[in-house]
């Protein structure tokens, strides 16, 4: 499992301050055996109907590859779209269907926390002697979806070697760290909006609109949406740092919205906002939670 | 809606008042079962219209310069993309295993001892579904793009009413294909498979993610005349922006009825198959 970084609950904001973990049998940090242990279980459990697992894997792997054939046929009825060409499209494309794969295979499970607030499994969480974020995306950690972030980054490699980009180091530490920002910055996205639910529990549908809709946005070059549109996804919100401008800076193209180039190396910034606002909406959200008392 | 009990005398009026009655009421308490989750109508709606802004500028994008593509302007797809995000809520493509649930927890026997076939109290609780989703979840994307966009509004007089009867065609085609995946549960349990095949061709054969009319021709027939997905989406939308001359329209809701037809048949068919193997678990 990848370190959660910085969208780790510390833990204090939670029920469970001063964890009562049994001393001097484990010398481990309390919890990280715990942590290991709940991944394992999860692993086990998935892998276990094997069929189901396939099925499951092969499954998910289609969203994207849909996503991507969608930006095909596109093309297959314009050479342009907002004037950027297919091999340029894709590098767009490449980032976000990476990174939006990878944060919904680490964070996207999230998005049930409408379900585990309504049933009051999140009392449950809360009371246990572990962080509550970590504990919820290891409870259900959707294993099925590696496929998809698989998927998702043999485009990106494709779209990169196709390009005819120039490469310079500078670019070849933006192609690596790039991905890597937009991957924290859905992640940020997937706990924000999920928070939502703390105060509006029927709320799901809602988060959709900025995780998935997110995801569609930064597949495609931002000067095909309308002024104030964009303005607030691509601005606003800072989805034009996940594949945009990363795209521009790698491909070597001045922006025709006429922002500067080193925009794009502003993206691992931009990531790290970000993480600060999902850390902030999670401990307020959490200590604004009041069990619906089921 | 009458009961036959030992203590209430038998009804008097004729076997297909009662049924309509009975169809009816089931219908009313399908409406009145979703209009009340009406928060999550609205966050729903919210959801469809950020989608709407997505695909109405894409499609735009491709349409480019010369603002036409695939036989549609700038108006037209303006219609289709904001007529097509109410549309998606009222047919219902995803999101329902309320049957597989029912038949994985043996609950399907409760439906199995109910006076009307399961097909048909299905089919009537959905069309009441459908019924508060066309008030709540077509009507607020339509105004919308109405507000926002310069929309395409049908010209010949035949088309509204032709692009209702569609639209109702739609909801049958659709539950008759949530019923058929649903129903798979009757033979494997575990319906994921069969529903994540469903999810993945409805959305983009349905002519939501693009309009079919960006593929080549010989594939948008093949589509169109061999699976049912472009009667869930693309056909009704065709019907509103007049994409095509009048008789092709007719005859593209002709279409729509023949799978609306054959669907409800093989519903019923699949489910006295099933109801002759099954065996309802946990007693």
């Amino acid at each position: 499992m990848a370190e959660p970084g910085t969208l780790t609950d510390p833990g204090r904001s939670a029920v469970a301050s001063g964890p009562v973990w049994p001393s001097g049998a484990d010398r481990r940090p309390p919890g990280l055996a715990a942590y290991r242990a709940l991944l394992g279980a999860q692993a086990r459990s998935q892998a276990a109907y094997r069929a189901s697992f396939v099925v499951d894997l092969v499954g998910n792997v289609g969203a994207t590859v849909f996503d991507v054939v969608t930006v095909l046929v596109l093309f297959g009825v314009t050479r342009e779209l907002g004037g950027f060409t297919l091999r340029e499209t894709l590098v767009i494309v490449g980032l976000s269907s990476f990174a939006f794969a990878t944060a919904d295979l680490l964070v996207g499970n999230i998005e049930r926390l409408p379900r585990y607030v309504r049933t009051g499994l999140f009392d449950a969480v809360l009371v246990r002697p572990l962080a509550a974020l970590p504990q919820l995306l290891l409870m259900d950690l959707p294993l099925r979806k590696v496929s998809r972030a698989v998927f998702g980054l043999a485009v990106l490699v494709v779209a990169l070697a196709s390009a005819g980009i120039q490469w310079t180091p500078g670019r070849v530490a933006l192609a690596v760290v790039a991905p890597l920002a937009a991957v924290v910055f859905f992640g940020s996205v997937f706990v924000t909006t999920a928070t939502v639910s703390f105060y509006w529990i029927d709320s799901g549908e809602l988060a959709n609109s900025v995780t998935y809709g997110g995801r569609d946005f930064t597949s495609y070059p931002v000067t095909v949406y309308g002024s104030w549109f964009r303005a607030l996804f691509a601005y606003g919100m800072g989805f034009a740092f996940v594949s945009y401008h990363p795209a521009l800076a790698l491909l070597g193209r001045a922006d025709p919205l006429g922002l500067p180039g080193w925009v794009g190396w502003a993206a691992p910034g931009v990531a790290v906002v970000a993480a600060a606002i999902a850390t902030l909406a999670w401990r307020v959200g959490i200590r604004h939670y009041r069990s619906t008392g089921s | 809606m009458g009961s036959v009990t030992a203590t209430v005398a038998p009804p008097t009026d004729s076997n297909v008042t009662r049924w309509f009655r009975t169809f009816g009421a089931i219908v009313g308490s399908g409406f009145r079962r979703h209009a009340t989750y009406r928060q999550a109508a609205v966050a729903g709606v919210v959801t469809n219209s950020v989608f709407g802004f997505l695909r109405y500028y894409i499609f735009v994008a491709a349409a480019g310069a010369a603002g036409r593509v695939a036989g549609y302007d700038r108006a037209q797809l303006a219609t289709f993309v904001w007529v097509g995000q109410g549309l998606l809520a009222v047919v219902a493509i995803w999101g329902w295993t309320e049957l597989a649930d029912r038949i994985r927890t043996g609950e399907i026997a409760a439906d199995l001892l109910r006076p009307i076939h399961p097909v048909t109290s299905y089919f009537a609780t959905d069309l009441g579904r459908a019924g508060f989703a066309s008030l709540s979840r077509l009507l607020p994307p339509v105004l919308i793009g109405l507000l926002f966009f310069d929309v395409y509004l049908p010209r010949r007089w035949a088309t509204l009413p032709l692009f209702a009867f569609s639209v109702l065609l739609a909801v049958v085609v659709c539950f008759g294909c949530r019923y058929l995946v649903n129903a798979t549960a009757y033979w494997l349990q575990d319906v994921r498979g069969p529903l994540i095949l469903w999810t993945l061709c409805s959305g983009v054969l349905a002519g939501l993610y693009f309009p079919l009319g960006f593929l080549p021709g010989w594939l948008e027939a093949g589509l169109r005349y061999g699976t049912p997905f472009p009667s869930l989406l693309q056909i009704p939308l065709d019907v509103l922006v007049e994409r095509d001359p009048a008789a092709v329209q007719f005859g593209l809701v002709g279409v729509q009825l023949g799978w609306a037809v054959a669907l409800l048949a093989l519903c019923r068919l699949v489910q006295r198959r099933a109801e002759r193997r099954m065996v309802v678990q946990g007693g």
